[in-house]
């Protein structure tokens, strides 16, 4: 059994190797373009397109295409890709201008960011959340407001946030808590509100402190459904963070995109891009990690 | 006088459409004395554990009161605890926190240590040793169930209510936890109320046995003392002559109110509907033998 477990394990990097190689290949030879070949133009049509700065001169007196132009021809291929990233990445703690940050800032900016409105938007939801799933009443009065409020798209705020806060820093901020929100306040209402009734007998007849309640009952009885709420919260804020910083212009991987489309350095675009889904990969890792500790099995 | 007193207990849940109320049950009045073990049988719909929840304070009574030593109880109470026929085990806890959770409530004023060896002793008492750290989902029916009535017995509630609590065990663990039962409950003698579908479980457990009509409206016809002598195992007590008298006599009663349907679907009308119940004893009277 263990042998064929590994055995899988085994196939399935083989496959997923062979998937990339594939990819790569084909990345490759699809942006793949021609030397440059000065056979059949003249001397002058040479030095047209020197002055046009399509090509340059190199040292042994033959033409190539002009390195610095080739970037914005066509999509840049995945040598291009990886110079690019060892570039970035080489120079990653290094501050060179206000809009020039390393890398590695940029990804602390985003997590920071992101972990700010993700934590409180956590923490005001699932308030809120337990206040709401423990009495039906105001549950069924609010719940109306939560379903139009929840499907809005959380940059749709960010217009009227920055009017009202002034701040880009801290719009950005506002935005992903609001991406973050609704779905962790609907589902923990959900949760308590369906909570088997017998744990909530059973600490009835024990006389639970009303803390000792929300500690040792409620909060942990809903938490598969808070856990499940904060996930749908994570994606949306995640998905949420990149187009406010590319909106707001605040220093992040999501600006870093940016900032590389308005450098025309598609390169730089794809990196970003890379980049936006391995912070992706690793919070969402350390966030499964978190649920684990606190889900349990009925 | 008696230790608790059912005192004309009436339920009535207001009916789906909304129109009018439903009669649970009537007027269900028994008066059970301190250590007595007393069980009620009837068919689903009878409002059974509604009674017995009504008893805990989970449920709220629409007339009548429920007098636990002389006073009115409402509400649950660390003096009425109750052994859940789901078990009701919090799955995020270990069978240690489980009952440690009712002792610490139970006994506010004690220290760790103290909690931690009361819980111990009782989880030695079910034979679930070696298992305090297991969570509820790595347990069998049969355990899980023992942990409950570990949690039960371990407030010393003055009142235990059994809310069919072995109906979800498979039948040959049922009857090794019942007679588990029956010897945890010889050393400590709390007052018991129970609740089962299983005749030979009320026979062996109980000293007095509840036959509720069906619902609705329904109420108490018979109260069967049951005169086998303690200590009782399942071995010996089929062996008593009054046995099968009584089994019998409740089988025969569950049959005949079956054939009456549940919702009154066209049975006979209850004559006796405002009568006090039949007492059946088989020691005093043997002419009630059917």
């Amino acid at each position: 059994m263990a042998g064929e477990r590994t055995g899988n394990f085994k196939d399935t990097v083989f496959m997923s190797g062979t998937f990339l190689l594939v990819f790569l290949l084909a990345w490759h030879l699809f942006t793949l373009r021609e030397a440059f070949d000065p056979k059949g133009l003249t001397q002058e049509q040479l030095q047209t397109m020197e002055f046009n700065g399509d090509i340059v001169r190199t040292p042994d007196g033959g033409y190539v295409w002009n390195p610095e132009k080739e970037k914005v021809k066509g999509v840049p291929g995945p040598l291009a890709v990886l110079e690019k990233a060892w570039v970035e990445l080489g120079e990653a703690f290094e501050i060179k201008g206000t809009n020039d940050h390393g890398i590695a800032y940029l990804v602390l900016y985003t997590v920071s960011r992101f972990g700010a409105g993700f934590l409180a938007a956590s923490v005001v939801a699932v308030i809120m959340g337990v206040l709401l799933g423990l009495n039906k009443v105001l549950f069924r009065a609010v719940n109306p407001y939560i379903q139009i409020l929840k499907p809005i798209s959380p940059l749709a705020w960010m217009p009227l946030l920055l009017y009202t806060v002034k701040d880009p820093k801290w719009t950005a901020v506002l935005v992903v808590f609001m991406a973050s929100l609704w779905p962790t306040l609907a589902t923990t209402a959900f949760g308590v509100n369906t909570l088997r009734k017998d744990y909530l007998h059973v600490a009835a007849i024990l006389q639970l402190s009303w803390l000792r309640r929300l500690y040792r009952v409620i909060l942990p009885g809903a938490a598969p459904a808070i856990v499940a709420g904060l996930r749908i919260s994570f994606g949306s804020a995640l998905v949420a963070v990149v187009p406010a910083e590319m909106l707001l212009g605040e220093l992040g991987v999501g600006y870093l995109s940016w900032i590389e489309w308005n450098n025309l350095d598609i390169a730089g675009v794809i990196f970003a891009i890379l980049v936006v889904g391995v912070v992706g990969v690793i919070l969402d890792s350390g966030f499964n990690k978190l649920a684990g500790l606190v889900t349990y099995q009925e | 006088m008696a230790f608790l007193e059912i005192d004309h207990v009436t339920k009535y849940f207001s009916s789906p459409s909304g129109t009018g109320q439903v009669c649970v049950f009537k007027d269900v009045t028994i008066k059970i004395d301190k250590g007595e073990f007393v069980t009620t049988i009837g068919h689903s719909g009878c409002g059974k554990t509604t009674l017995l929840n009504i008893i805990a304070g989970l449920e709220t009574m629409s007339e009548g009161a429920i007098i636990l030593n002389g006073k009115e109880v409402s509400g649950p109470g660390l003096d009425r605890m109750v052994v859940f026929q789901t078990f009701s085990l919090m799955p995020w806890m270990t069978v240690f926190q489980n009952i440690r959770l009712a002792v610490r409530a139970g006994y506010p004023d004690w220290d760790r240590e103290k909690i931690t060896a009361h819980v111990h002793k009782y989880i030695d008492l079910v034979g679930l040793k070696g298992a305090e750290d297991k969570r509820p989902t790595a347990l069998s029916g049969g355990m899980k169930q023992r942990v409950g009535l570990a949690r039960a017995f371990s407030i010393e509630p003055k009142v235990l209510l059994l809310d069919e609590p072995f109906a979800q065990i498979d039948a040959l663990t049922r009857g090794v936890i019942q007679e588990e039962l029956v010897q945890m409950w010889n050393t400590t003698r709390n007052t018991v109320f129970m609740v089962t579908h299983d005749v030979d479980e009320a026979i062996l457990l109980s000293d007095r046995i509840m036959l509720m009509t069906n619902g609705p409206s329904a109420r108490i016809a018979e109260i069967v003392d049951v005169t086998i002598p303690r200590p009782r195992t399942r071995e010996t007590v089929i062996e008593h002559p009054h046995y099968y008298k009584i089994r019998n006599h409740i089988i025969h009663f569950l049959v005949r109110h079956a054939k009456h349907g549940t919702g009154g679907d066209g049975g006979p009308p209850d004559q006796s509907a405002s009568e006090a119940p039949v007492e059946v004893n088989f020691e005093r009277d043997a002419s009630v033998l059917r």
